[in-house]
Order: structure tokens, then sequence, then C-alpha cells
């Protein structure tokens, strides 16, 4: 794109650019509907019901692959895909440089869930999200995987030529704050998906094709950990991109500080990644005191979530101030809680400081001991991932599909009641799980068919079925909402909103605005934390294939 | 409104470094004081020269399989129990119970055990939930944890990694007595 370019042309640009962003959007949908349906069984099997035979699926390990596949991997990158390609052009003015990248990204996106999708629904990728080797899967599988990544790869190179242009053109200004947060997400991302992109390239993709014999099981897990961590905030930050650049400006407040988000997403980008070896402190083969400094890096990433909750509160209350709200706490009752888009967003924030309490408890290493791979985990992350970030992107929906499609939202109240639902099922659920995880149910138990289960997970199991229930079908009528607004004959034009600082861009440092400088930072950061693993591993790659499922 | 801000945010940012600091102390307090170990780097076994059930010829330690007096040389530990992980059973070397269908490993109370472990096939796990038992059993990969039961009793060990179409089946009884 060049400034003498149009403004015609440059239209028919957006407009084309934006369809394909919009079929990205849809696709995770696809994921989501496909997850929520999953969740159901898995809920009903909490309660003592098999509908696996029903549903023609061979095993509660598949329906539990797909379900976590679909959420995890799918709706969560096209979310971000699509979301903050949208606010880059929104907050630049401008279209992205590369339309066929966003093609590309969309096309790839769709090879990879239709590949892996159709792994996993003919049992031949059984082997859960993690796929720890050496249960192996279809190449297929693994191959979806890559185009899935591949797909968020795109996206960022074409954040990153884009605003390259944009600062040409803008010479000595800072980047507006909607395009440094969504860059610095991908940027951040870039870095972390190395360790799954080496894992599955190098190593599972030719192994499963018969190319190599062995693997490093080991290995294998400390490379997908070195992504598995940092992918919560790929999840999260596009969240934290409503929260921080539309939430306020929403509820009718101004966020306090420009240069206080992008120290936030910076430090996401630093922090997020050289930690993940927490997730390995049971693992044999890793130093202990590795674990600990990463553990303690761990602690370190709690930093920017707490200044996050703060700059809400603050942004929030003067929203509710500026609408009339007085006293300690009246200002929350003057919030817009007839709007689904704010009414969702809220309560998945809810969701959130929950979420973030239980995940220091996972990241403290010796009380990790007691929760480690019990149903405590899948309790706590469907707090964040689920509901933080599940639920904000229900609520982004309800203005982005309008203002994708020209349609105006149908059904407000019932979002606002899909919202409330979803809370409360999550917060059931995960009182079930976590209760249950604590007198040492392990994660992913199939309780119908289990040769043991305790007396004291019985009751938990059944809190957290009915939870997962109201989950279930609060999603529903988050697709009864969507599919009521696609219905729609009227035509509205929708704003991308955009929150305002009260200490804008022009007060902001230079030194919060090079995000290329920090990505340099950040990969020292991680050589620090992850060279002495890489070295000290002990390298075999003895370990033959199998497939159980 | 500014200022007031900027007070405030300095607070909730102080009290959150105490209350971080004030956890990684206890962390590392229930490490060095209370000796809670997370398993670390110990040795490697080439899974292909293990076999399940015709064990003798093993690599040690697993040749030798069961539940004994401690033979290494920690001080603070008492007693071990060697194990084998496949899917979809642990073996102690010995027949499995009758009745039960599983192992059931006999320790004594109030004894310092270690748990030697490792896979012939996939990824697996232990977990014994009212010790803290808690560690992945990788192939190629050694997992040693210690404990002590301070209750008689019957305590299940459980596979907690899935491993394959019938891992909720994967567990074996520890027997504690007096």
């Amino acid at each position: 794109m060049t400034a003498t370019q149009q403004p015609a042309t440059t239209d028919a640009v957006v407009v084309e650019q934006r369809r394909w962003l919009k079929w990205q959007l849809y696709l995770g949908f696809v994921g989501l509907f496909l997850g929520l349906l999953m969740g159901f069984l898995q809920a009903m099997d909490r309660t003592g019901i098999d509908l696996y035979d029903a549903f023609q699926l061979q095993t509660y390990y598949q329906g539990l692959t797909l379900h976590a596949v679909s959420l995890a991997f799918v709706l969560t990158f096209t979310f971000a895909n699509s979301f903050l390609t949208l606010t880059v052009m929104r907050s630049l003015d401008r279209p992205m440089d590369y339309t066929w990248m966003i093609q590309g990204s969309t096309i790839t996106a769709a090879l990879g869930v239709v590949l892996a999708a159709a792994a996993i629904l003919m049992n031949q990728a059984s082997v859960l999200y993690t796929f720890y080797s050496p249960l192996q899967a279809s190449s297929l599988f693994y191959l979806g995987a890559v185009l899935l990544v591949v797909s968020t790869w795109l996206v960022s190179l074409n954040q990153m030529l884009t605003v390259r242009t944009w600062r040409k053109e803008h010479p000595g200004e800072r980047l507006p704050l909607l395009a440094f947060v969504s860059l610095v997400t991908f940027l951040m991302w870039d870095l972390a998906s190395l360790g799954v992109a080496v894992e599955v390239v190098v190593f599972l993709l030719p192994w499963s094709l018969g190319i190599t014999e062995g693997v490093d099981p080991l290995l294998n897990r400390t490379l997908f950990w070195f992504t598995g961590h940092p992918i919560v905030y790929f999840w999260l930050l596009p969240a934290y991109v409503s929260w921080y650049m539309m939430i306020p400006k929403q509820v009718g407040g101004k966020l306090f500080s420009d240069g206080v988000v992008r120290g936030v997403f910076i430090l996401f980008l630093l922090l997020s990644t050289p930690v993940g070896l927490h997730h390995q402190f049971t693992d044999p083969g890793i130093d202990e005191g590795l674990k600990l400094l990463h553990g303690v890096f761990t602690f370190g990433v709690f930093f920017p979530s707490v200044i996050t909750a703060f700059t809400l509160m603050a942004a929030l209350e003067h929203g509710g101030r500026r609408a009339g709200g007085k006293g300690l706490l009246g200002w929350i009752l003057k919030l817009p809680w007839g709007d689904p888009v704010v009414v969702a967003q809220l309560l998945a924030m809810i969701g959130f400081v929950l979420g973030g309490a239980t995940g220091l408890l996972n990241a403290s290493s010796t009380m990790n001991l007691l929760i480690h791979n019990t149903s405590f985990v899948p309790g706590h992350f469907h707090l964040t991932v689920g509901t933080a970030v599940a639920l904000t992107i229900m609520g982004v929906a309800y203005w982005l599909v309008p203002y994708l499609t020209g349609k105006p939202l149908w059904g407000r109240r019932l979002g606002v009641l899909q919202a409330w639902l979803w809370l409360i099922g999550v917060m059931v659920f995960s009182r079930g799980q976590m209760a249950a995880g604590i007198e040492g149910q392990p994660r992913r138990l199939f309780t119908t068919a289990s040769a043991y289960i305790d007396e004291s997970w019985e009751v938990w199991n059944i809190v957290a079925g009915i939870g997962g229930m109201i989950m279930f079908v609060s999603g529903v009528l988050f697709f009864v909402v969507i599919g009521g607004t696609l219905l729609q004959k009227q035509r509205v034009t929708v704003e991308m909103p955009v929150s305002e600082c009260i200490h804008d861009r022009t007060e902001t440092p230079r030194w919060l605005d090079r995000a290329g400088l920090w990505f340099v930072v950040a990969v020292v950061l991680v050589l620090i934390a992850y060279l002495p693993v890489f070295i000290t591993h002990n390298y075999e790659f003895n370990v033959l294939p199998f497939t159980l499922y | 409104m500014k200022l007031q801000i900027e007070k405030w945010e300095r607070w909730f940012l102080y009290a959150t470094t105490v209350m971080l600091v004030a956890f990684l102390v206890a962390i590392f307090a229930s490490i060095g004081e209370a000796g809670i170990h997370l398993p670390t780097d110990e040795d490697q076994v080439d899974p292909n020269l293990l076999e399940f059930s015709a064990y003798e010829s093993n690599p040690a330690p697993f040749n030798e399989l069961g539940s004994r007096p401690y033979t290494g040389t920690e001080d603070d530990i008492e007693w071990e129990v060697v194990l084998l992980a496949r899917a979809w059973a642990f073996t102690d070397g010995e027949p499995v119970d009758a009745e039960r269908g599983v192992p059931i490993i006999t320790v004594p109370v109030d004894t310092p055990v270690e748990f030697v472990v490792t896979s012939v096939d996939t990824v697996h796990g232990i977990l014994i939930a009212e010790v803290a038992v808690n560690a992945m059993v990788i192939p190629g990969q050694i997992t040693k944890v210690v404990t002590e039961f301070d209750e008689p009793g019957e305590y299940a060990i459980i596979c907690h990694e899935f491993c394959g179409l019938l891992h909720h089946n994967m567990y074996a009884i520890v027997e504690v007595v007096g």
C-alpha cells in the first residue's frame, strides 16, 4: 500500500481483507461449537452417563482430544488472527500491506483444522492436546498443527510489515497503542511458538512419517512446554487487548496512561516464555534448581496481570462515576449491565481473578505436588482460558460480528443471560473439579469406566457435571444470539471502539515504543532460562512409537 | 485524580511484591526446612532393554523389582520400592493380587521410602495423593521420589498421565503396615 493510492481502492482492499478475516472468525466459531459439544459429553460422563457410543466416538479420550484442540488451538488462534489484524487496521487507519498474507492465514488455518479434525475423528490422533511422545498420532494431525501455527506467523509478519510502513510515513511518532499491543502480542507468540514448531517439524512429523525411528520423550515435553506456558498468554492477550483498548470506551471511561499499557504488554513479551519448566516440576531428568529458577520467573509474570487488575478497575470506576455513580462502590451499579458485550467481559474478569489466584498455587513448586495432574488443574484453567478468554471472545463477538457483517446484534437480553449462565456454570464446574482434585482425583479421568473412584470424589464429580451442563446451555445460547444476528435483514454501521488515555501516546517515552528492542531482551531471557536445560539434557533418540488408543 | 491513582497504584504494587516475596520464602522454606523435594535429574535407562515381566535381565535397578530395605547410599532413606510401569499396569515383580487384579505393595509405617520407577513404553505418572507423591514416569528417565507414610492402611498409586485406551484402569495399592 502506498499513500498515493485512491481512497476508493483502499476501501475495496479493506472490504476484501475484512471478508477473509470474517471467515477466519467463523472458523473459530466452528471450533467453539465442537468444543462445547465435547464438553457436554464430558460433563455427562462426570455425572455417570457415557454418551460416547451414541456420538459415534471410540473413546472418552478421542472426545477430549477434540475438545481441547478445538478450543485451545482453533478458537483461540483464529480469534487472535482475525481480531488482532482488524485492530491494526483500525489503529493505523489503513489496510494491511499484504492481502495475500491474510488469505494465506485463513486458508492455512482452515486446512490445518480439516487435517487435524480428520485425524481425530478417524481415531488416528487420540493423543490429547499435549500429544506427548511416544504416543504417536497420524502425520495428518501433526501437519494440521503446523499449519495452524503457520497461519499465526503470517498474521504476525503482515503486522510487522504494515507497522514498518506506517512508521516510515510517521517518523518520530509513537505507534498508536492499539496497534502496539496487537503487534507485541504476536511478537511474544513468535518467540514462544518456536518450541512446539521444532518439536513437531524436526521430531514428531518425520517420526510419524517413518523417516526417523525413535524420539526423546523428555526433550519433546520440554519443547512442548517451552510453548505450552506462553501459549496461555497468546490466548489471554487478545482478551487483554479488548479489556484495555475497548472496555473503558464501552463503559464511558478512560484509560489512565498509554505508557503503563505498553509496559504491561512488554512485561508479557519478556516473561511469558522463560517459565515453561513450571509445567515440568514433577518430571524426572530435569534439575530441581532449574525448575526453581523457572518457578521464580513465573511469579514475575504475575506482575503485569496485577497492574492490569488495578488499571482496568480504575478505568471502570472512571466510567461508572462519569455515569453518575456515587460512593465507594455505587459506580459499579452504573456500569452498562444491560449490554452483553460489556457484561460478558466484566464477568470474564471475575473468572480471571479466581483463575489467577489458583494459578499461583500451581506455580508454587512444592504445593504443586498436591495438585499436579489432578482435576484441580482443569478446574483452574476453565477459569482462565475457559472463562477469561472464552467469555471475552463471546462478548467481543457481540460487537465484532455486527462490525464485520453490518447486521445489528439480535437478542441483547439473551446475550446478557448467556454471559451470566457461563460464569455461574464455570463457578460450579471449577468448584467440583478443584475439590475432587484436592482429594486426589487425577485429571482427564474417564469417570464412568474407571477401575478406581474414591468416595470423596463422587459428589464433586456430579457438581462439576452440572456446572459443565450449565456452561453448555450458555454456549448454545451464544450460537442462538449469533445465528439470530446473521439472520437480521437490517443494516447498520458499527465502529470499532477504541479507548482513550488520560495520558496519551504523545507523553509516552520512546523506550516504551521499541517493540523490536524488547524482543531482543526477551530472547536473552529465554536463553538464560533454557540454555542450561538444553545443554544439560541427555539426548537419546531411542524411544519407539506407540499407538495405544 | 491523576496523583491519587498513581499513589494507590504504587501501594498496590508494593503490597503485591510483599505477597509474592512471602510466597517465594514459603516455597524455599518448604524445600530447605521441611525437605519437600521435586523429582530431579537422576539416571537414564534405555527402555528398549527393559522387560516388564521377565525382568531379571533388565539393567539395574530394574532387575530387582519390589519392596525392601534401602540398598542405596543416601543417609535419610530406609526403604525402597522399585517398580516398572507399562500400559496399563504397574509391577513390583510379584503376581498381582488375585482378588483386586493389581499389585499390592507392602511398606512399613513411619519409614522414609524411596519409589524408583521407569516406563517400558509410553509416558505414565505416579500419584499417591495423601502423601503428595506426584511425579511423571517417562521412558528413558528414572523417577525417584521419597515419602513417609504416617498412618497404616491402604493407599492407591494412580497413573495420572494419559497412556492410552485403558489409562483409567492403571493403578496399584500400597499397603502400609505398622
